[in-house]
C-alpha cells in the first residue's frame, strides 16, 4: 500500500533534495556556530586555531554564571507552575461548559497573538504600578525580581502548555473515561488513572515548550528584570554592543546542547513507559 | 447588570488609587537625595550599566569597604534601559545613560537631582565636562567615561603617509586607491554628520543647503564602499576587509589590542573634529539607595577608581586627577593608547574641534531621509 502513495521518478528526487536542503538550511548555521565557538580569534567568522578559551571564559565569568543560575532557577519555576495551570484550563475548556467559556477560550490565544513587545511593555507598566499602589495602600515594599521575571513567564507559558495539552485531549476518545465513571470511579480516580496517563506526553511536550521558552525569552524578561536577575539570553544580549565574539558562540553551544539533552531525555522517557 | 456594576466599581477603585500614586509620586521626587551625606549608606547598591563597560571586582571593591551587597545588570543600548526606568520601580540606584538620553530622562522627570555636597570628588571632573548641553548646570549628571567617532586605518596597507583628514574617505583623490575597502558607520547622523565636517558645517547643522551637500557628497563616496555597517567596523578592518574604517574609538583600541600586530592600525580623530560622546552616571528618580548612590558616585570620581576603570573598559575618562594613575602596568598598545587618552590635544583638530550630537527636534527626519537618500 505504501507504494502506491510513494511519489517516484523525478518527484522522488526532487523531493529528496528539497529535504535535504530544508536540512541544510536549518542546521549549516549551528554547525557554524559550534566550530567557530572553538576558534582562537576574537572575531566571528575567521578561524584562529583551536581553543578551549572561550568555554574557560564563561565558566570564569561570575556575571554569565550568574545569568545561567537565574535562568535554571526561573526556568524550573515556570514549568511546574505553567504546566499545572495550563493543563487545567486545558480540561476544563475540553471537557466542560460553563459561562464565559468562549471568551475565556478566545482570551488564552492572546498571549500568543500578540507581539513580545507589547507584552513586555504591559508587564513593565502593570508591575510599575501594581508595586506602587501596594506601597501606597499597604505600605508593602516590593522589588522586581524572580518573581515578577516568573510571573510574566507563566502569563504566557500557560497558553502554550493549554493549547498543547488540548490538542492531546481532543484526540482521546472519552470512551475510557466514560468506563470508569460507569464503574464507580469518583473523579478524580478516573482522572488520575484514566485521563493523566493519556494525557501525559501531552503535558511532558507542553512542560518542555515552556521550559524553552523561558530559557530562551529576551525581550519580555529584559523589561520585567529587577536588580541582579539577569537571564541568560539578556547577558548575551546585551554582550553583543562590543561585538559578536565566540563567547557568545559558546553559550549558546552551551544552552543548545542541554536543550538538546533535554529533548532527548523527554524521548527516552516516553519510550521507555511505552516499551514498560 | 450586576457584573457592569461591579465592574464599574471596580474601575473606580483603579482609577482613585492610581491618582493617588501619582500624586504622592511628585513630592518626594526631588529631595530624596538632598539629604545625603558624603559617605552615607542607606542601602546596598544596584548598578545598571552597559554591558562590559564596569568591571565587577571594582563594585565587588566599593560593596567591601562600605559593607554592603551589590548587584549589576546590564543593557545594550540608551533605547532598551529608558523604558525600565521611565515606568518606576527598578530597582536600580545608578544609571549609565548617555548624553541625549540624559536630556530625555530629566524632561520626563526620571533621574533625580544630585546632591553635590556629597559628591565632593566632582571637583575631579576636567572642565571640558562643564556647560553639557544635555545638563548645562550639571545638576542631574556626572560624567562616567567618554569617547569619539574617528577613523581607524590599517597603516600595513595604506602607508603611514596619510592625512589625517575626512578626505582619507571623502576625497577621491586620496581614497580612490581604496576602492571597495572603505566602511562608513551606518547611522544617519553620525556618517552624514562626518560628511558635514568635512566639508567644514556643524555636524548638528539644520540647514537643508548644507545638508544636502553632504547627501551629495556621501552619494558620491558609496560607490568606492565596502559596507554601511556599524557593529562590525574594527571586526572589518582587522579581518582584512577593510583598511579605512569608520567607528568608535572604544570599539577600536580594544579590537586593535587584541591583534598581534597591534601596531599596524591607527585610529584618529580627523583634523575637522569628529563626534564626542559622553555617558554619564546618574540615579533614577525613585532609586531604593538614593544616599549608596551618591556615595558610590563619589567614590567611582577618586582619582584611583577613575584610573581603574579606564584600565579596564580602554575608554577616555573625564577624570583629570586620574590621568596620571592609569596604566600602572600598561605595556606596549595600551601604553601608546593612554598617550592618546591622557592627552586630547593628539586629536589633529584639538578637543575644540569635537561636537556632541545633539537633537535636532523635527529636523531628524531630514537627516534619515538624506541619509537613505545618499545610500542609494
Amino acid at each position: 500500500m505504501s507504494n502506491a502513495v510513494e511519489p517516484r521518478g523525478l518527484s522522488k528526487i526532487g523531493l529528496q533534495i528539497n529535504g535535504w536542503l530544508v536540512y541544510l538550511f536549518f542546521y549549516a548555521p549551528i554547525v557554524l556556530l559550534v566550530i567557530f565557538s572553538f576558534s582562537d580569534s576574537r572575531n566571528v567568522g575567521k578561524w584562529g586555531g583551536f581553543t578551549l578559551g572561550w568555554y574557560e571564559q564563561f565558566i570564569d565569568s561570575s556575571n554569565a554564571r550568574n545569568a545561567l543560575e537565574n535562568s535554571i532557577k526561573i526556568a524550573i519555576v515556570v514549568t511546574i507552575i505553567s504546566v499545572i495551570l495550563g493543563t487545567m484550563s486545558a480540561l476544563a475548556l475540553e471537557r466542560f461548559t460553563f459561562k464565559g467559556k468562549r471568551v475565556f477560550d478566545a482570551l488564552l490565544y492572546l498571549p500568543i497573538i500578540i507581539p513580545d513587545v507589547t507584552m513586555a511593555v504591559m508587564l513593565l507598566l502593570f508591575f510599575g504600578e501594581f508595586f506602587e499602589i501596594l506601597d501606597n495602600l499597604f505600605g508593602l515594599q516590593l522589588r522586581k525580581g524572580f518573581w515578577s521575571i516568573s510571573i510574566s513567564h507563566i502569563a504566557f507559558n500557560i497558553s502554550f502548555v493549554s493549547v498543547v495539552v488540548r490538542a492531546r485531549l481532543a484526540g482521546m476518545s472519552r470512551d475510557l473515561e466514560e468506563a470508569a465513571v460507569d464503574l464507580y470511579a469518583s473523579r478524580w480516580k478516573a482522572f488520575r488513572h484514566v485521563t493523566f496517563p493519556q494525557i501525559l506526553p501531552g503535558i511532558a511536550g507542553g512542560a518542555l515548550l515552556a521550559m524553552t521558552l523561558s530559557l530562551d525569552d529576551v525581550v519580555i524578561t529584559q523589561f520585567v528584570a529587577g536588580p541582579g536577575w539577569t537571564t541568560l539570553p539578556v547577558y548575551v544580549f546585551g554582550l553583543i554592543r562590543k561585538g559578536v565574539t565566540p563567547l557568545i558562540n559558546s553559550i549558546s553551544v552551551i544552552m543548545l546542547v542541554s536543550s538538546m539533552l533535554l529533548v532527548g531525555l523527554s524521548l527516552l522517557a516516553e519510550r521507555t513507559r511505552r516499551g514498560g | 447588570m450586576r457584573k457592569t456594576r461591579k465592574l464599574q466599581v471596580l474601575g473606580a477603585i483603579f482609577a482613585i488609587s492610581l491618582l493617588a500614586v501619582t500624586a504622592c509620586g511628585g513630592d518626594d521626587d526631588d529631595s530624596a537625595g538632598s539629604a545625603c551625606e558624603v559617605g552615607q549608606i542607606d542601602g546596598d547598591l544596584a548598578m545598571y550599566n552597559w554591558a562590559e563597560y564596569i568591571d565587577e571586582e571594582q563594585l565587588a571593591a566599593f560593596a567591601e569597604e562600605y559593607d554592603i551587597s551589590f548587584t549589576l545588570d546590564t543593557y545594550e543600548s540608551n533605547e532598551a534601559m529608558q523604558p525600565i526606568i521611565s515606568a518606576g520601580n527598578s530597582g536600580y540606584d545608578v544609571i549609565v545613560p548617555s548624553d541625549y538620553m540624559v536630556s530625555i530622562l530629566i524632561e520626563a522627570g526620571h533621574i533625580m537631582k544630585l546632591n553635590l555636597d556629597a559628591i565632593p570628588n566632582s571637583s575631579n571632573i576636567s572642565d571640558d565636562f562643564s556647560g553639557l548641553y544635555y545638563d548645562p548646570k550639571a545638576e542631574y549628571s556626572v560624567p562616567y567615561q567618554w569617547g569619539t567617532t574617528g577613523i581607524g586605518v590599517n597603516t600595513a596597507v595604506v602607508g603611514d603617509d596619510f592625512p589625517r583628514s575626512w578626505g582619507l574617505i571623502f576625497d577621491p583623490a586620496i581614497s580612490g586607491e581604496f576602492n571597495g575597502q572603505i566602511q562608513l558607520l551606518n547611522d544617519p547622523r553620525e556618517t552624514l554628520g562626518a560628511a558635514l565636517k568635512y566639508l567644514g558645517y556643524s555636524l548638528n547643522t539644520t540647514s537643508e543647503s548644507e545638508l544636502n551637500e553632504a547627501k551629495d557628497l556621501l552619494a558620491a563616496t558609496s560607490s568606492r564602499l565596502a559596507a554601511f555597517n556599524t557593529d562590525s567596523a574594527d571586526e572589518f578592518l582587522t579581518s582584512g576587509e577593510t583598511v579605512i574604517g569608520h567607528g568608535y574609538s572604544g570599539d577600536m583600541f580594544v579590537q586593535f589590542l587584541d591583534q598581534d600586530n597591534y601596531e599596524d592600525y591607527v585610529y584618529f580623530v580627523p583634523e575637522e573634529g569628529g563626534t564626542k560622546w559622553i555617558d554619564n552616571m546618574a540615579i533614577p528618580f525613585d532609586a531604593p539607595s538614593p544616599c549608596t548612590a551618591h556615595t558610590f558616585i563619589n567614590w567611582m570620581l577618586t582619582a584611583e577608581q577613575g584610573a581603574a576603570l579606564t584600565d579596564w573598559n580602554y575608554y577616555d575618562t573625564p577624570n583629570q586627577a586620574a590621568l596620571d594613575l592609569m596604566g600602572e602596568d600598561a605595556e606596549g598598545y595600551y601604553d601608546d593608547l593612554l598617550d592618546f587618552i591622557r592627552n586630547p590635544e593628539l586629536f589633529a583638530g584639538g578637543v575644540d574641534s569635537l561636537e556632541s550630537i545633539e537633537d535636532t527636534g523635527d529636523f531628524e527626519t531630514n537627516y534619515s531621509d538624506a541619509f537613505v537618500n545618499a545610500k542609494g
